[in-house]
């Protein structure tokens, strides 16, 4: 058995972990909350620029004259696949999950003799994936050093996309990352962004007649690139509430378990201290007695 | 009847401006200015660098757009750009950076016709400003 100083040593250092890790739930949750503010600010941006798109594609006439970034290259050999992660890590499953989720998409497109192209977006996307994927990973991004989510972050990301897209490096490209559900439930994305999938519309939008300057290739030509950043960075934002909440909610679950270890370790200590006291009396009394 | 309609501006951080009393919108459009006024047909357009005039009830405010698509319907104007600016408490120094990065973006070789285009007139905006 454990002298009853190493227990206590024991005991001391797991209240200090104890400690570490509920500051660190505290700052996660302050950064949580501002982290769902600015996800829920974005949204209208993208909303809005989904809508515009739905209407500018209803509108376009020749298809076969569609932008490439709409209608695809017409061939589906190269896949190009960004997958979003931290650059931190102690967030729980946040990353696994993300990973997981893309390597079954990895495995899908290596089985069916597709080409795979990887970029990862923060490092320790990066840590997880090379050891398997390193020769598909063409591109390596981390934004470590921007204290905040922004637009041109997420901007660079995109043109870097567009820029392998016009080159003709890939067919289709599809982003991973942590839709936010609540801080328990985050649920790992996929989500193919070139060519583009136009969702359903709602019947209220079908019939609107506008007048577009100008012409509809030309916007579209001109929005579908801004669109990609746009999705980019509604990703990262996504990521980054999601990595916030995931951290929550691993450090709440590692300063609960401290607490139960402490609890275990001080019962262990009292009943080892008290062990060694009746053991004290008991010589005594047996040396009186022999006397 | 009434004169007036809404106008919202986002950018992707947040809904930049909203205002249900504007009686005017000028904007930079790329084939020239528009100005949209109630019952405007409803319109797509994109924009080039320049400057949003919104002229309301209570007052005229502009703004220095980078670029930006919008949309107009039932009376509903939306605008979406990356990066806004308001005329009366704009940075100079912010204004100059912006410049200069357009200048260099200008002296590389492989822009095209049209990013050069939309270059030139940002400069040609800025400087107006400064």
């Amino acid at each position: 058995m454990a002298s009853l100083d190493d227990l206590k040593k024991r005991i001391s250092s797991v209240k200090s972990t104890q400690k570490i890790t509920k500051a660190m739930k505290m700052v996660a949750a302050a950064k949580l909350r501002r982290a769902q503010e600015s996800a829920e600010k974005g949204r209208p941006y993208s909303d809005k620029m989904n809508n515009i798109i739905l209407n500018l594609s209803n509108g376009i006439s020749d298809i076969d004259n569609a932008p490439k970034l709409l209608s695809g290259t017409g061939e589906d050999k190269v896949h190009l696949c960004v997958v979003m992660t931290s650059d931190r890590g102690l967030c729980g499953g946040f990353n696994t999950n993300i990973i997981k989720k893309a390597k079954l998409y990895f495995q899908k497109i290596l089985d069916e003799g597709k080409t795979l192209k990887i970029i990862t977006v923060g490092t320790k996307g990066y840590d997880q994936l090379k050891r398997l994927y390193g020769d598909n990973i063409i591109e390596r991004i981390s934004f470590k050093e921007s204290k905040n989510i922004n637009y041109f972050d997420a901007d660079k990301v995109g043109k870097i996309v567009i820029e392998k897209f016009e080159k003709k490096e890939f067919d289709v490209c599809a982003i991973f990352y942590n839709q936010f559900k609540n801080v328990i439930t985050q649920i790992p994305q996929e989500q193919q962004i070139i060519p583009l999938k136009i969702s359903e519309k709602d019947e209220n939008s079908s019939e609107d007649n506008y007048e577009f300057e100008p012409e509809e290739d030309e916007i579209l030509s001109n929005l579908l690139p801004k669109n990609i950043s746009t999705q980019i960075f509604k990703a990262m934002l996504e990521n980054s509430a999601s990595e916030q909440g995931s951290r929550m909610s691993a450090m709440d679950n590692a300063t609960r378990n401290a607490g139960e270890m402490v609890d275990k370790l001080t019962i262990e200590y009292n009943r080892s201290r008290q062990a060694a006291i009746t053991k004290e009396l008991i010589e005594i009394i047996s040396g009186a007695e022999s006397l | 009847m009434s004169e007036e309609y809404s106008v919202e501006i986002v950018n992707p951080e947040k809904s930049f401006l909203s205002k249900n009393d504007v009686t005017e919108v000028v904007v930079p459009a790329f084939e020239g200015e528009i100005g949209i006024l109630k019952d405007h047909i409803s319109i797509i357009s994109f924009l080039k660098p320049g400057i949003i005039k919104i002229f309301s009830k209570s007052g005229e405010e502009s703004f220095y757009v980078n670029d930006g698509i919008i949309e107009f319907k039932d009376n509903n104007l939306s605008i979406l750009t990356s990066l806004i600016l308001n005329l009366k408490d704009i940075d100079k120094e912010k204004i100059s950076e912006i410049q200069k990065s357009a200048e260099e973006e200008l002296n590389k070789s492989d822009i095209n016709d049209q990013e050069k285009y939309l270059l030139d007139q940002k400069l040609e905006v800025l400087k107006s400003i400064n």
